[in-house]
């Protein structure tokens, strides 16, 4: 019992900076339906500009996070200035094939600029673990945790109650009528790309404090991906849930079947298999929307 | 002798093509003097809704091209402006079919149309007072309940769960929102009750007479948009076919026949009417 809630809480605890990750992912799509491939490079970035804002510049961390969250906020500005807005109006499979080459790119970038050389975060968290009933969760991962919560939830309410968010929401759902409304729905697409490149900074630095950074992190981006087509690939709130239960799925994969197996690994497989089965139920994810219609 | 006044919005001689291939406008004339209500009537297919986009802007997005002629506001031409920038000068469609936000409340609807509020300082001071774009918020939504009660009551609903004739006032509240001095206005009566047409149509002649926004009105129901109007175009292929005030064109015989369907009186049969018109089609 007591391993269940074990693996229950860190699996929730992980979720969130997961759920974070995801919605990187689902706010670029839900403003341009694309698919942005480079969000894991983004998270990778932002990580790397903490990294070095604390060891070279010896800033505290929250410092740090604040020029993670700059340096991401001018990378998405650029990049959707530069290379996707002169794709405006192209097929969304064009864009799509841009952020992957963007995403080796930025790869390419780090190892020049940071070697590929893996990295560790100077000691942030307190090494004392946080007691929650039966459960014990180390620090490192509930503090970063905790974070991501909060840019969720900021993420949330600016979008839910801000004429800035509601208008981004009406972009998404129609771009010709939010155009004829004037709403300049370019600005709209570059907010986009700039909050989807500050929730990836975010993420990624809080990922790196737990386990160290390489120009590799961004794969981890990729290993979201379930997540996104869990939760459906346009709704923050289905993001949250689906990073919640990917967590919880692969620690309860990995603590319950991975000592079965000799080979292990199945807290790997885990998402991908739960992703499988469920699209074959709900097609368009967990919360995803096909449409609203009136009965 | 004074020239006449310039009418707000001037639309000459212009051609419209979409994929490059298929042209859809030839050559359209048309003025539009402010404070009126103008009736632009026609076909399915005549180009009406096209004259509206190219008007508004919205051509590109369909992959249409205003090849010739230009669209003159104000005196300016229009050419090259995004559609963002159009409506911030004071042109705003109400687009046919609605186009409501589905998944945003009533409320945050009307409120996206705040950023069509008046953008220079000309426009500015013909909306004053209580015209700013934020600080104004709580006037506009008033004023938009005022002429359509119903939406008070479902403001926190979202759009897409309203019934078509208040998904039609909600269209029209953000106009109102917006505060536009030309309002294009595109079937507006579009599978609506004739009860409900009724209601619109009054409202449509209320925000002219009271807001004094000018309205360009593309309607199939020439009935009714003939009432209201007071100077109507007739649009057949791409072009303007005739043209004139509304009491002319009610006296006019090809009027009456294929768009107000009767003759001397008596109603004919819509088979009649479609070869008419296919005839005249083909020999113009």
């Amino acid at each position: 019992m007591d391993l269940l809630l074990q693996l229950l809480a860190s699996g929730a605890v992980t979720g969130c900076i997961y759920a974070l990750i995801a919605i990187g992912f689902v706010v670029v799509y839900k403003a341009t339906g694309v698919i942005n491939f480079a969000t894991g490079e983004l998270m990778m970035l932002g990580s790397f500009f903490a990294w070095t804002a604390m060891t070279a510049a010896q800033v505290p961390f929250v410092a740090a996070l604040l020029v993670a969250i700059a340096g991401a906020a001018a990378v998405g500005a650029v990049v959707e200035r530069v290379v996707l807005r002169p794709l405006l109006g192209q097929r969304a499979i064009s864009v799509i094939m841009v952020t992957i080459g963007l995403s080796s790119i930025f790869k390419g970038l780090a190892q020049i600029l940071w070697s590929g050389e893996y990295r560790s975060f100077p000691p942030i968290w307190p090494r004392r673990p946080i007691t929650l009933g039966p459960v014990l969760l180390p620090a490192r991962q509930v503090y970063p945790s905790l974070i991501a919560l909060a840019a969720i939830l900021l993420l949330a309410l600016l979008f839910r109650f801000t004429r800035t968010g509601t208008a981004m929401r009406a972009t998404a759902a129609d771009q010709a009528t939010a155009f004829g409304m004037g709403i300049d729905i370019r600005r709209m697409f570059s907010l986009s790309w700039v909050l989807a490149a500050v929730s990836a900074a975010i993420s990624g630095v809080v990922i790196g404090t737990i386990g160290g950074i390489s120009p590799q992190l961004g794969a981890v981006g990729l290993r979201i991906f379930p997540v996104v087509i869990l939760g459906g690939l346009d709704s923050i709130g289905g993001a949250l849930v689906g990073g919640i239960v990917m967590g919880i799925l692969e620690n309860l994969a990995g603590g319950y079947l991975d000592p079965l197996l000799p080979g292990g690994g199945v807290k790997e497989v885990a998402p991908f298999v739960a992703l499988v089965l469920i699209l074959m139920v709900r097609p368009y994810g967990l919360f995803g929307t096909r449409d609203v219609e009136r009965l | 002798m004074t020239a006449p006044a310039p009418p707000l919005l001037a639309v000459n001689n212009l051609e419209v093509v979409y994929h490059h291939s298929v042209q859809v406008l030839k050559g359209l004339s048309l003025a539009v003097p402010e404070g009126r209500i103008v009736a632009l009537l026609g076909s399915n297919g005549a180009g009406k809704t096209t004259a509206l986009k190219a008007i508004s802007g919205l051509l590109p997005l369909e992959n249409g091209a205003i090849e010739a002629g230009a669209v003159t506001y104000r005196g300016q031409d229009l050419a090259g402006l995004l559609p963002h920038q159009i409506a911030r000068r004071g042109i705003f469609q109400v687009r046919e079919g609605r186009h409501v936000f589905e998944d945003l409340t009533v409320e945050e609807n009307l409120l996206c149309a705040t950023y069509a509020r008046p953008s220079t300082p000309a426009r500015w001071r013909r909306n004053a007072p209580g015209a700013t774009g934020r600080g104004g918020k709580a006037v506009e939504l008033d004023r938009v309940y005022d002429y359509f009660p119903r939406l008070r009551e479902r403001r926190g609903g979202l759009g897409g769960y309203l019934s078509g004739g208040e998904q039609q006032m909600l269209a029209i509240g953000r106009a109102l929102v917006a505060g536009p001095d030309l309002m294009l206005l595109d079937e507006p009566s579009l599978g609506l009750s004739p009860l409900l047409v009724e209601e619109i149509f009054a409202i449509v002649e209320r925000i002219n007479r009271e807001q004094g926004t000018t309205i360009l009105l593309v309607e199939q129901n020439a009935h009714m948009a003939l009432q209201l109007a007071s100077h109507g175009y007739i649009m057949e292929n791409g072009k303007v076919v005739l043209d004139g005030p509304v009491e002319r064109l009610r006296q006019d015989r090809d009027v009456q026949e294929f768009y107000l369907g009767r003759r001397g009186g008596q109603a004919k049969s819509y088979r009649e009417v479609k070869h008419y018109k296919r005839r005249k089609r083909w020999l113009s």
